[in-house]
């Protein structure tokens, strides 16, 4: 069999094979891409579909060799042989699982007929076990019937006998004050009778029942009404009265009518106590307007009086006041609103009225009266407020506000969405904002005061150049010592004042204080109200106030002490370079502020303070400045010059200027660093100077002298003008002594030389002149910061002088320094 | 260039006086008064040609002393006042005198100039307004707009009214004033009013301004302290016949209105020295000039308080159009009060400053070392007030 079907098999089976090979491999091809090879359609392709042997044999007899056809057959017959080989295992391998597939599947047959006979067998019982069933339900179902019925009975004969026991059961309850369990009875037999009222019999026991209800609601209702007794029993009744549907409305009103009365006393005796004062508008709860509107107007047409005097109403203080306001009238109000809401809300909410709508309309009758009262009650209270004039001590007041705040904080709990502590918080804001205003005219009054006494001591010892040129040198040392203590002192005083009132006011945001967490005082009170209104503001007043005593004092001429003007300048000058930054800082770390509103800048303030020293200097040069030139004016304008005898000295008005202006030197160097000075020649006495400026004089006397040349003259001096920067008289000086000095001396020589210009000189008066000049010049280089500036200006005064000289022949310069060093 | 370059002229002395030729509404002209003590003193009449920009000046000699004020007769150009002082026996003592130019001097100075330079013309003496008794003349003011014949001379602390009579040759007092009080009281300046039919005079004496009724020759008002120091110079208003302009050694202008003189109306403070002169201009009271120790020159807008706050007057008729009204205070509405223009051409004190009589847009400022300086308004000021 295998011999013979192997070859039989062998040809179609080997074509078979070849060609399931051929499609393995394409197949293969076919589902992943297209056939690749082209050369498939081949015919002598052994390996391809259309392979024709014959014609492979002939391409292969036609083209190869006879070695190569010899090696292509091996070739061949190997591969046969192999494929042969592989065609036999596989059959061997699919006949065996055939042979096992076959035994399997009947040993599976004859398992099924077995388990058939044994579900035929478990069906016969289940039908013999319903039929036994369902006999003995047959048999049960009469006993049961009669049995339900019989209980049935027995219930209805049991409401019967509770029905009627029940009017004998009220009346026992009434009588033992069992007003509950009454309540609770009748209402679980309330809607039986209710039904059954046709029946004559039960209607005679709901008769019964209703008369007495009623006369227990009546003993409810008055023990509500005398109010005497205990939360806890008031609460029962209204409970029980308003499961008697007794209107809830009502109840409320009766309930808070009651309660007003007795809050009303309260605010009476708090009337009381600040009655006295503003008799007007007390009663009148509707009054709002007027009180506000005569508040404000009689605190400050009294104010005068109360700063003296203990105000008549503030026998009690403010946190008396307010204590007895809380303890009295919140407490009580706190007390109604729980109760209020234990009777009306809460239970209703929970019970079956809740339907009614009752918590809201108990709600919103509570929030009315809450209002109402708490409006009465704010009313005085700031009236009370405003009578708090004096700045003294504030803690006082925090503690009043502090404890009217958190007493609100109670009534706010009890009551959410009550306008009440918003109000509260309101008026605390305002008292704040009124006690800022209060500190801050406060400060500005201890200013002006500190000022006045800083100008007594000026003027007391006779400090001020004014003294000075009365008692002489011997006062001007004296003046000093006391500047800059004066200057030290009244910076200090109104540092420590700035700082016990930041202090005071900073009680408004300890935190402690249940208000200092409000927004407003966390944010607008530090920024806007203390930083702004404040602190911003007095330094503000300061500069203002300093800038007023030039302006007023320009015209009327010295009734400001010029020492106080270079005082105030200095201070305003110690403003802008530290105190304002401090004082801020200060403010800023105390407050915490967080400026949300955009706030001044310290720089604003400080160019502010720099202006205003700036001013007040200014000022005090031209004042003093002025003084000297009104000496030297004088002193030009009432001598003759034309005939004054041959000098001997120096005029004594130019050693009083020479005087004057060393001890305002010394006053400007007690309170101003020195300052810069333009570089001396080598050594700037004297000696040296007199050599210039004889040298430079004669050069000009020379020329304005020979009567040929007065063009020459002018093109000098024009020349010397060219090289020369223009000067400005009252120009502003620095902040140093030698630019202030500078500046005083400027406006005292200019004024002379323009007083020269308008006289006629004789000879002598020429040289009364040039002596006059050289004593300046000997003393005045010194306190300027650039001493070409006053060899300059004195240079234009001779030269000015030989001008208007009819018989210019100047002095010897030998003579001159002889005259100026015997003084 | 925008505005022309200031005009230049140097004079040989040193000077004070400085006046337009009032009479003159033709030629720009001033007249200029030296003040030497050793030589002759000269009168310079300097013409200002506008279209070439020159300036021709003559001299007249003045031998009589050195010249403090000089005052142009407003109805003859040949006839001026000056207040000179004379040196005698040692002793200054102030004059005032009339004069008149000599006629020829116009002509002989085209025919030869440089030969006038050497040989000026001497002034012809009117007559001397002199009054020993009366002490030393500060200033004369002539009859604003007047025919020449009236004039009031300032001395020590009279103000006499003179009449001029027979061809100017004669002057008599008609009337006197005397300022009485405490110490040595001295007229400074003063200001002849155009207003009330030329009745009031002002005068400035130390830091008080006083108003005076011709007719009566009587205080009528008196500015305590208008000034913190001495008031040097005044001037009426040319167009509101209340309003003053005065200036002092507290360097600062100030306007009064002296029906209420507590405060002043209006106050400048752009001086850095004291200010010797203050000018209002004729025909633009806005206008202002002030001259000062400081070498400056300000010229002022002050629009406020001039006679047209709101532009020229023209405009409220063109305005009677709502839409237009609307539009015009827009482009007018930002002239404010304002210093015009700060001339630094000097370079010595400026005691004297004049608009001139013939151009509103010219004026003029003298120097102490002689330097006289014309400037001209600035043409954009210029167009906006004319426009």
């Amino acid at each position: 069999m295998d011999e013979g079907s192997v070859p039989v098999a062998e040809d179609p089976g080997r074509r078979r094979r070849v060609h399931g090979m051929l499609k393995i491999y394409y197949g293969l091809n076919e589902e992943g891409k297209a056939p690749e090879q082209p050369e498939s359609l081949d015919p002598c392709d052994i390996n391809g579909p259309h392979f024709d042997p014959e014609l492979y044999l002939n391409k292969l007899r036609r083209e190869c060799s006879l070695t190569e056809l010899m090696d292509q057959e091996t070739c061949m017959v190997r591969q046969i042989r192999s494929l042969d080989s592989d065609m036999q295992t596989l059959v061997y391998e699919n006949y065996n699982k055939f042979i096992s597939a076959t035994d399997t599947i009947r040993k599976m047959k004859n398992d099924f007929k077995k388990m058939e006979d044994e579900m035929d067998c478990l069906s016969a019982n289940m039908a013999a076990i319903t039929e036994f069933s369902a006999r003995i339900s047959g048999t049960l179902q009469d006993q049961h019937a009669q049995i339900t019925k019989l209980s049935g009975v027995h219930t209805l004969l049991r409401k019967l006998q509770f029905l009627f026991e029940l009017p004998a059961r009220l009346n026992k309850c009434l009588e033992l004050q069992a007003y509950a369990q009454a309540v609770n009875t009748h209402r679980r037999a309330r809607c039986v009778l209710q039904q059954y009222s046709h029946l004559p019999s039960f209607k005679g026991i709901q008769d019964d029942c209703h008369a007495i209800m009623d006369k227990l609601a009546q003993e409810l209702r008055q023990k509500f009404r005398d109010g005497g007794s205990s939360a806890k029993d008031l609460s029962e009744c209204v409970e029980l009265l308003l499961q008697l549907d007794e209107p809830a409305e009502e109840l409320c009103d009766k309930f808070l009518s009651h309660a007003r009365s007795r809050l009303e006393s309260d605010l009476q005796g708090l009337e009381a106590e600040i009655r006295p004062y503003p008799s007007t508008a007390t009663k009148d709860a509707s009054a709002h307007g007027l009180s506000s509107a005569t508040a404000p107007g009689s605190p400050t047409d009294g104010s005068p009086k109360n700063s003296s005097l203990p105000s008549p109403a503030s026998n009690t203080d403010i946190l008396e006041f307010i204590d007895r306001g809380c303890n009295e009238f919140v407490s009580s109000l706190c007390l109604v609103i729980t109760s209020y809401q234990e009777l009306f809300i809460n239970h209703a909410q929970k019970g079956e009225l809740a339907s009614k709508n009752i918590p809201q309309m108990a709600n919103g009758k509570l929030h009315a009266f809450v209002d109402d009262l708490a409006a009465r009650y704010f009313m005085l209270v700031e009236r009370r407020i405003q009578e708090e004039k004096g700045v003294g001590d504030n803690s006082l007041l925090v503690r009043a506000l502090d404890r009217f705040h958190r007493r609100l904080q109670a009534v706010a709990k009890l009551l959410p969405g009550s306008a009440v502590p918003n109000k509260g918080t309101e008026i605390v804001i305002r008292a704040a904002t009124e006690r800022v205003k209060q500190y801050l005219s406060a400060l500005q009054s201890f200013y002006m005061d500190s000022l006045t006494d800083v100008r007594q001591a000026l003027a007391t010892p006779r400090l001020s150049v004014a003294g000075t040129s009365v008692a002489g040198p011997a006062s001007g040392r004296d003046a000093p010592t006391s500047l800059p203590e004066l200057l030290s002192s009244l910076s200090a005083s109104i540092l420590n004042q700035i700082k016990s009132v930041l202090a005071s006011v900073h009680l408004f945001t300890a935190k402690d204080i249940t208000f200092s967490n409000k927004p407003y005082f966390k944010g607008e009170f530090c920024s806007q109200g203390v930083r702004e209104s404040l602190v911003v503001s007095f330094i503000k007043f300061v500069c203002q106030s300093s800038r007023q005593f030039c302006e007023t004092a320009g015209d009327k001429g010295g009734s400001t002490p010029p020492a106080l003007l270079l005082l105030l300048s200095r201070l305003c000058l110690e403003y802008e370079t530290s105190t304002i930054s401090y004082i801020l800082t200060l403010t800023d770390e105390q407050f915490l502020v967080q400026h949300h509103s955009p706030v001044t800048p310290v720089t604003t303030l400080c160019a502010e303070a720099r202006e205003a020293a700036q001013k007040l200097l200014n000022h005090y040069v031209k004042v003093q400045g002025l003084i000297i030139s009104q000496m030297l004016r004088k002193s030009v304008e009432t001598r003759d010059w034309v005939n004054t005898i041959e000098p001997r000295n120096v005029r004594a008005v130019m050693k009083r200027v020479v005087e004057d202006t060393t001890s305002i030197d010394v006053q400007v160097g007690l309170l101003y660093e020195e300052g810069v000075r333009k570089a001396h020649s080598s050594d700037s006495s004297k000696r040296t100077f007199s050599v210039y400026s004889s040298s430079r004089q004669q050069a000009r006397y020379a020329a304005s002298y020979t009567p040929s040349a007065p063009m020459d003259t002018n093109l000098l001096s024009n020349i010397h003008k060219l090289f020369s920067e223009r000067i400005d008289i009252f120009s502003s000086v620095e902040f140093n002594k030698v630019s202030v000095m500078t500046g005083i001396i400027k406006i005292s020589l200019k004024t002379f030389l323009e007083c020269v210009r308008l006289r006629t000189f004789g000879r002598y008066g020429l040289q009364q002149i040039q002596v006059d000049c050289h004593y300046l010049q000997m003393y005045l280089w010194r306190f300027v910061s650039d001493e070409n500036l006053v060899h300059f200006l004195l240079d234009e005064i001779v030269g000015s002088a030989a001008h208007r000289c009819l018989d210019p022949a100047p002095m010897e310069q030998s003579v001159i320094e002889v005259i100026c060093e015997r003084g | 260039m925008e505005d022309d370059a200031p005009v230049i002229y140097g004079l040989e002395f040193q000077a004070r006086a400085l006046t337009a030729q009032t009479a003159e509404t033709d030629a720009v002209r001033f007249l200029v008064g030296t003040q030497s003590l050793k030589f002759d003193n000269q009168i310079h009449i300097i013409d200002f040609d506008d279209e070439n920009n020159i300036i021709n000046k003559n001299v007249l000699l003045h031998q009589a002393g050195e010249i403090w004020h000089i005052g142009a007769s407003p109805a003859d150009k040949a006839v001026l006042t000056t207040c000179y002082n004379k040196t005698s026996d040692s002793r200054v003592v102030s004059c005032a005198a009339v004069w008149r130019m000599p006629s020829d001097w116009e002509t002989g100075n085209h025919e030869s100039p440089d030969e006038s330079a050497h040989n000026p013309q001497t002034l012809e003496l009117l007559c001397h307004l002199d009054d020993s008794t009366h002490g030393n003349a500060a200033c004369v003011l002539w009859e604003p707009m007047g025919d020449g014949k009236r004039m009031i001379s300032l001395a020590d602390n009279h103000a006499l009214l003179w009449d001029l009579q027979e061809s100017s040759t004669q002057a008599t007092v008609s009337s006197t004033a005397t300022l009485e009080g405490k110490g040595q009281l001295k007229f400074t300046s003063g200001k002849w009013s155009p207003h009330h039919n030329c009745s009031q005079l002002a005068t400035a004496n130390d830091t008080a301004i006083r108003g005076w009724d011709l007719r009566t020759m009587s205080q009528i008002y008196c500015i305590e302290n208008a000034h913190g120091q001495l008031v040097r110079d005044l001037d009426f208003n040319p167009n509101r016949q209340y309003y003053l302009a005065s200036c002092g050694d507290d360097c600062k202008v100030k306007f009064w209105d002296v029906r209420s003189v507590q405060e002043p109306v209006k106050t400048l403070e752009e001086h850095s020295h004291w200010v010797w002169s203050v000018r209002y201009n004729h025909s633009h009271d806005q206008l202002v000039l002030t001259a000062s120790s400081d070498s400056r020159l300000i010229l002022s807008n002050m629009v406020s308080i001039s006679s047209e706050p709101f532009g020229h007057l023209v405009d409220d008729e063109e305005l009677s159009e709502g839409e237009e009204l609307h539009q015009e205070d827009k482009g007018k509405e930002p002239l404010k009060d304002s210093v015009v223009s700060t001339y630094e051409e000097h370079e010595d004190s400026v005691y004297a400053a004049e608009w001139s009589s013939a151009d509103p847009w010219l004026f003029a400022s003298l120097s102490y070392d002689g330097r006289l300086v014309i400037n001209r308004v600035p043409r954009a000021l210029k167009y906006r007030i004319l426009l």
